[in-house]
């Protein structure tokens, strides 16, 4: 009987250590640009955030604060602009800091389309400035959900327990009408063709 | 008794895969280091024809670096998503440039680059970003991109070739390489 138990308490071990072996690892590249300023966080929780909008929803409007400056209202796009909203979780953090800094070379891949790019976390303004110029700069209004605390985060259903928001990006066409939502898990990078399918489909009125 | 042990060999089985690297392959031994060999890992063989035979590979569907017809290869490992790899495109395409001026026998240098978790698509923006006219090959899944030690990007692997025609690493640094010529004839040990 006693061997018996050990023998089984020897399987789980093993399985538990092929299944760690086994299971995907985490990985982003980190750009030499931030050689030795990235706070790594570890792996997460992939989604951890209830769901509140869908696609033909009313975008909930807002105004926000930029680090370019001005105040960026979303409704003033409205019957000029789709826009994609990328939300990131938090500056100076692995993926985030290996995202925008792609969609920096791509303007005019979202102005093709007719879009334009609002990139928000739930960072404050200085911190966000700091970040972005470490990437050389944006050319895309980058906005501070930071106050009060990620209180759009919370309209578009993407706050998550610990404070920080998904990583999401979220078009709303010429209408106001939400058109596509990803939530994306927190600990990989969404794939640029995605969005620009999506833009593509929206422009082309399917 | 009898679920126990298929439990066993399921485990260690299991445990096997996790550990034996998959064929032609090598495990993750860390960023290659001068002196090093590099890892004969295999890569997907560009589309291009053009492009196939600046690497001087067959018509297979893959290849590895150590396969490439050039006495010295660099291999960038870049992202689209990298600020510095963008910043240094113009400058690595200008060794590009140099190489294919410069190279002769016995001294033929070749590059080609691996974008670690980028997709084709994304890839590809990249290569029309900067009219990079080498190779790119795309690491999707960041599967090279942990065979070679997650450095930070760039990060830029040169593989000699010597008389008896076994390669070794002899430059392996993140970060920009400075001036193209300089690099090129420290490369094919001109100066």
């Amino acid at each position: 009987m006693k061997k018996r138990s050990h023998t089984r308490g020897l399987a789980c071990l093993v399985l538990a250590a092929a299944v760690c072996l086994l299971a995907p690892r985490p990985a982003s590249a980190v750009s030499e640009m931030f050689k030795g300023k990235i706070y790594n966080p570890g792996h997460l929780k992939p989604i951890d955030s209830v769901a509140v909008l869908k696609v033909g929803d009313p975008a909930p409007d807002f105004t926000l604060p930029s680090i370019q400056g001005p105040r960026v209202t979303l409704s003033e796009y409205r019957g000029k602009k789709n826009v994609v909203i990328s939300f990131v979780p938090a500056a100076w953090t692995p993926v985030c800091s290996d995202q925008w800094p792609g969609y920096n070379i791509v303007r005019d891949l979202f102005e093709a389309h007719d879009a334009v790019l609002l990139g928000i976390t739930v960072d404050n303004l200085p911190t966000l400035y700091a970040w972005t110029q470490e990437m050389g700069g944006v050319w895309f209004p980058v906005l501070s959900d930071f106050w009060p605390h990620g209180q759009v985060a919370t309209r578009y259903g993407v706050l998550r327990s610990d404070g920080v928001s998904e990583r999401a990006i979220f078009i709303i066409d010429k209408k106001g009408i939400v058109r596509y939502i990803h939530v994306h898990d927190i600990n990989k990078r969404p794939p640029l063709e995605d969005i620009i399918g999506a833009l593509q489909r929206i422009q082309g009125g399917s | 008794m009898r679920r126990c042990f298929f439990t066993v060999v399921l485990a260690v089985g299991l445990l096997g895969c996790a550990l034996v690297p998959s064929p032609g392959t090598a495990q993750d031994g860390g960023v290659p280091q001068v002196g090093d060999v590099f890892p004969d890992l295999m890569l997907p063989a560009p589309q291009a024809p053009a492009l196939r035979e600046y690497l001087g590979v067959g018509p297979g569907a893959s290849f590895s670096v150590n396969q490439v017809d050039a006495d010295v290869v660099v291999v960038e490992i870049f992202s689209m998503y990298c600020p510095y790899c963008q910043r240094e495109a113009p400058v690595v395409n200008e060794f590009y440039g140099l190489s294919q001026r410069k190279s002769k026998p016995g001294k033929t240098v070749k590059i080609l680059g691996i974008g670690v978790g980028n997709s084709q698509f994304e890839v590809e923006v990249f290569r029309k970003k900067y009219q990079v006219p080498f190779p790119l090959i795309a690491d999707g899944d960041y599967r090279v991109y942990q065979l070679l030690g997650q450095t930070r990007t760039p990060h830029f692997i040169v593989v000699k070739r010597s008389a008896d025609g076994s390669r070794r690493v002899i430059y392996s640094q993140a970060g920009s390489f400075g001036d193209p010529e300089a690099f090129f004839h420290k490369l094919v040990g001109d100066r």
